[in-house]
């Protein structure tokens, strides 16, 4: 009986984490659909929710709900800053020197974060507190089903938008082919803007429900943002149904690791199925293979 | 004076200052700041062959870095293997890694050969800190014996010194030589256009993987050097941070140049000395730099040393030539 | 010397090239022209090995060169040039046409670092033979320039200089006199006659019709992804299905 409520146990904390994988996959591939690049602070923006949060919480002493909404607020605003001043001025540059440039950008955050929070770690509180709810022999802990509810919220609210809005259906002409899209009278350059905004957003709010579960530091960014990285990949890089499956794969191989094989190299474990699927088949594995236009 | 003759006396220039600055110092304690700037010039030049010609990212260099230091204190310290040999040993092996790697990750172009490498960073530092065993863990690997000749021992500063830096020149005039050779052009030119590269029939897939176990084999030789020298190894130095210094060195020295590498290594190693509270400003600035210097300064440092050389030349000759 | 036997390319659903089948004939100038979209492009990249064809066989001489990469084609002394001027912007002019004769020296990185004498004999006949080809163009006077700062005319030349520095047997170029002056094309129909006096064949992609009428022997017309006609201008320019193609059917 035991080592089957340790297995529902493993699947458990292994699906929650791949559903925050999963929304920080999201940011990716809205902003690469939008405009090609790989937003190298994803991971930073989903620090910054965490770390706001607390901050309110603790240092202005806003209750929770509040917090939360000017936590997200703060880091859309960060990204839309992100895009104005390292983005949009750099059309024309290599691809090199942009790559440098995320990189650049998402460190500085990181070290600005640093500089204003310190180095250590903090705790979020849990939204409906600590006390475990029992079903099916696993422990669930209400901050899971904070977990899966908002996680399930958004990806209704994203597949919404994106299928049935005409900002969301133009977001995705953009996608498909900004040339075009822009000559149908799309404002290309909004749609991008408009991409960093919700992926900042889903990637803070990310970052805010799981806080409580591990805790938050001005360095957790690298690692979630490598990880949601992974999701979107093993998805084929799309904003729907193949990032999900990607994100709860890899948090259950994840778990599942940690629990029977080695608890240690954990996060050695993304990793690896990182440069395994980039090696072997970096266009996903719930993606059709698409013929490659001249 | 042809373009060759003045290489050559810029960099014999450059060799006997560095030989001879020692004599002028005061206190090991600069001496010891000019061997870390030798291994980082070490590190930033190899990973300026890759980053720099080639034109390939990569943010998990200090992987081979620590690959090297670790498998060189190993060697020494779990088994009476000779320093110098576990050196040979710790390049091949990093090499052979590189080689292996190679293939399916420089295949990857852009941001996904960026994660690529970062994620292959991590997952050395993971191993590093998790086979305690061999490695010794977060509390590192110590009593690493020095380097010898004969009885010449490697354990002060002074002969550390010239220890690092020979081979830093060494590195360094290798390096020069390959930039201006039928491989360097190249490389150069995979970086400006490859697709015009492999018309030309450079094999840019087996280029590409060469240099990168090339660029692996040095940061090896630096690793062992290090572990060698400062006898003591642990994680801490060989995690992402450093890789992102690493790439921090070459850009803002000047990607494509060899003494570039060398500023870059100077000042990134000297800017925590000079500045006592830049060690929590460290990352920021470090972003900063790479944002600027990409962005307004995209030769580095040293494409503006040399601009404004050229403009004191000009001044110059043109007072000659007014007088 | 190259032969291409049922060429198809088809993208998703769309068939760029339908059973294209055609051959040049050593030491020629032969032109490949069709209205836009008629596919010539998508041709030369299959033929040069930057694309592979669904179906069809490209043969070089002799040799089955179907599937052969672009860097394998170079050693075999096919070479191309490019439509946007492919030059590698940051080395220098000189140094651009160095790079192709790097099929021709074989110094590996050992060797280059090392600089061991042979590596220095290498690099000196390389020089050599570059400063000799940039003459052959006219280009020898730019040799220290970085070759980002060339004017666009000689930029196409110094793109057909590295290309001749392969010593290729046959060079393929994708719209030469695009972005050239008047003046520009007339001296290109003149330096791709003593390219031909060199013995080496010449196929071009064009839109300029004048150049093409004047300088190549026999003309190949694509339209639609098919071959349309093969023939001398004359017979090229008489041909009422070429006509209709260029000026559409009611």
């Amino acid at each position: 009986m035991d080592s089957s409520r340790q297995l529902l146990q493993y699947i458990l904390s292994g699906l929650s984490n791949g559903a925050i994988y999963a929304l920080i996959g999201f940011g990716f591939a809205i902003i690469h659909n939008a405009t090609g690049i790989i937003n190298f602070a994803q991971g930073e923006f989903v620090m910054l929710g965490g770390m706001l949060t607390i901050f309110f919480l603790v240092f202005l002493h806003l209750p929770l709900g509040p917090a939360i909404v000017l936590a997200i607020t703060i880091a859309t605003l960060v990204g839309i800053a992100f895009e104005r001043l390292t983005i949009r001025p750099l059309k024309n540059v290599k691809p090199l020197n942009l790559i440098i440039i995320t990189i650049g950008a998402s460190i500085f955050i990181r070290g600005a974060a640093m500089l204003i929070w310190g180095k250590d770690t903090h705790a979020l509180p849990a939204f409906s507190g600590n006390d475990p709810l029992y079903i099916a022999g696993a422990t669930i802990l209400p901050q899971h089903l904070w977990i899966f509810g908002i996680s399930v919220l958004i990806i209704i609210l994203n597949k919404v938008f994106f299928n049935y809005t005409i900002i969301g259906k133009a977001m995705r002409a953009c996608a498909y082919n900004s040339y075009a899209a822009s000559l149908v009278g799309i404002d290309v350059k909004t749609m991008v803007l408009l991409s960093f905004v919700i992926s900042s957003a889903i990637g803070s709010m990310a970052g805010i429900i799981i806080a409580p579960l591990t805790m938050t530091s001005y360095d957790v960014g690298i690692m979630l943002g490598l990880k949601g990285f992974c999701a979107v990949i093993i998805g084929g890089m799309s904003s729907g149904l193949g990032t999900i499956l990607g994100g709860l794969l890899l948090g259950l191989l994840e778990s599942l690791g940690a629990g029977y094989i080695s608890a240690s190299y954990k996060d050695a474990i993304a990793f690896i199925i990182l440069l395994l699927i980039l090696f072997i088949r970096p266009e996903g594995l719930f993606k059709k293979k698409e013929t490659e236009r001249v | 004076m042809t373009k060759e003759r003045r290489q050559i006396l810029i960099f014999l220039f450059f060799a006997a200052a560095v030989l001879v600055i020692p004599f002028f110092l005061k206190g090991s304690y600069f001496l010891n700041v000019l061997v870390f700037i030798g291994i980082n010039t070490m590190l930033a030049v190899a990973l300026n062959l890759l980053l720099g010609y080639a034109g390939q990212i990569s943010l998990g260099h200090a992987a081979f870095f620590g690959l090297g230091a670790y498998i060189s204190g190993i060697l020494t310290t779990r088994f009476p293997v000779d320093p110098w040999l576990a050196m040979m040993l710790a390049g091949f092996c990093a090499a052979g890694l590189a080689f292996v790697i190679g293939f399916p990750i420089l295949k990857l172009k852009g941001h996904y050969l960026a994660m690529a490498t970062l994620g292959f960073g991590i997952i050395m530092y993971i191993i590093f800190n998790e086979t305690v065993g061999w490695t010794g863990g977060p509390s590192g690997l110590s009593s690493i014996p020095n380097l010898h000749i004969g009885s010449l021992f490697f354990d002060n500063d002074w002969n550390n010194y010239y220890l690092i830096w020979i081979f830093t020149l060494g590195i360094m005039l290798l390096s020069i030589n390959l930039s201006q050779s039928r491989i360097g052009r190249a490389l150069r030119a995979i970086h400006d256009s490859e697709v015009a590269a492999r018309v030309m029939g450079v094999n840019v897939r087996i280029l590409k993987v060469q240099i990168f176990t090339v660029s692996a084999l040095l940061s090896a030789v630096a690793g062992s050097l290090y572990a060698h020298t400062m006898t003591f190894i642990s994680p801490v130095a060989f995690g992402f941070n450093f890789s992102v210094e690493l790439v921090t060195m070459v850009i803002i020295g000047g990607l494509g140049s060899i003494y570039g590498s060398f500023l870059g290594a100077a000042i990134l190693t000297l800017l925590p000395e000079l500045l006592r509270v830049f060690q929590d400003f460290d990352i920021v600035i470090y972003g900063l730099m790479l944002i600027l210097i990409t962005m307004f300064m995209p030769g580095g440092l040293i494409s503006g040393i040399e601009t404004l050389a050229k403009f004191v030349v000009s001044r110059i000759r043109g007072k000659q030539s007014n007088a | 010397m190259l032969r291409l036997d049922g060429i198809n390319k088809i993208f998703g659903g769309l068939t760029a090239l339908e059973d294209v089948s055609l051959s040049v004939t050593r030491g020629s100038i032969t032109g490949i022209i069709g209205p836009n979209g008629a596919g010539k492009t998508t041709l030369f990249n299959i033929v040069t090995g930057l694309y592979t064809q669904t179906s069809g066989q490209v043969y070089l001489g002799e040799k089955n060169i179907s599937l052969f990469a672009p860097e394998t084609l170079a050693g075999l002394g096919l070479v191309r040039t490019f439509q946007n001027v492919e030059l590698f912007g940051q080395m220098t002019v000189l140094e651009n046409v160095m790079v192709g004769l790097h099929t021709r020296s074989k110094s590996g990185i050992f060797s280059c670092a090392f600089k061991i004498p042979s590596q220095i004999r290498e690099e000196k006949y390389i020089k050599e033979k570059g400063l000799k080809w940039l003459e052959f163009t006219g280009l020898a006077d730019c040799a220290d320039l970085t070759a980002c700062n060339l004017p666009f005319g000689k930029g196409r030349l110094l793109e057909i200089s590295r290309a001749l520095a392969v010593e290729p047997q046959i060079i393929l170029m994708d719209e030469p006199a695009a972005g050239l002056n008047s003046r520009e094309t007339v001296e290109l129909a003149s330096l791709i006659r003593r390219i031909k006096e060199l013995g080496i064949t010449v196929v071009l992609v064009e839109h300029d019709m004048e150049l093409v009428m004047d300088i190549c022997e026999s003309i190949i017309v694509l339209n639609l992804g098919k071959k349309l006609a093969q023939g001398t201008p004359r017979e090229i320019q008489e041909n009422p299905a070429v006509i209709s193609a260029y000026l559409g059917e009611g």
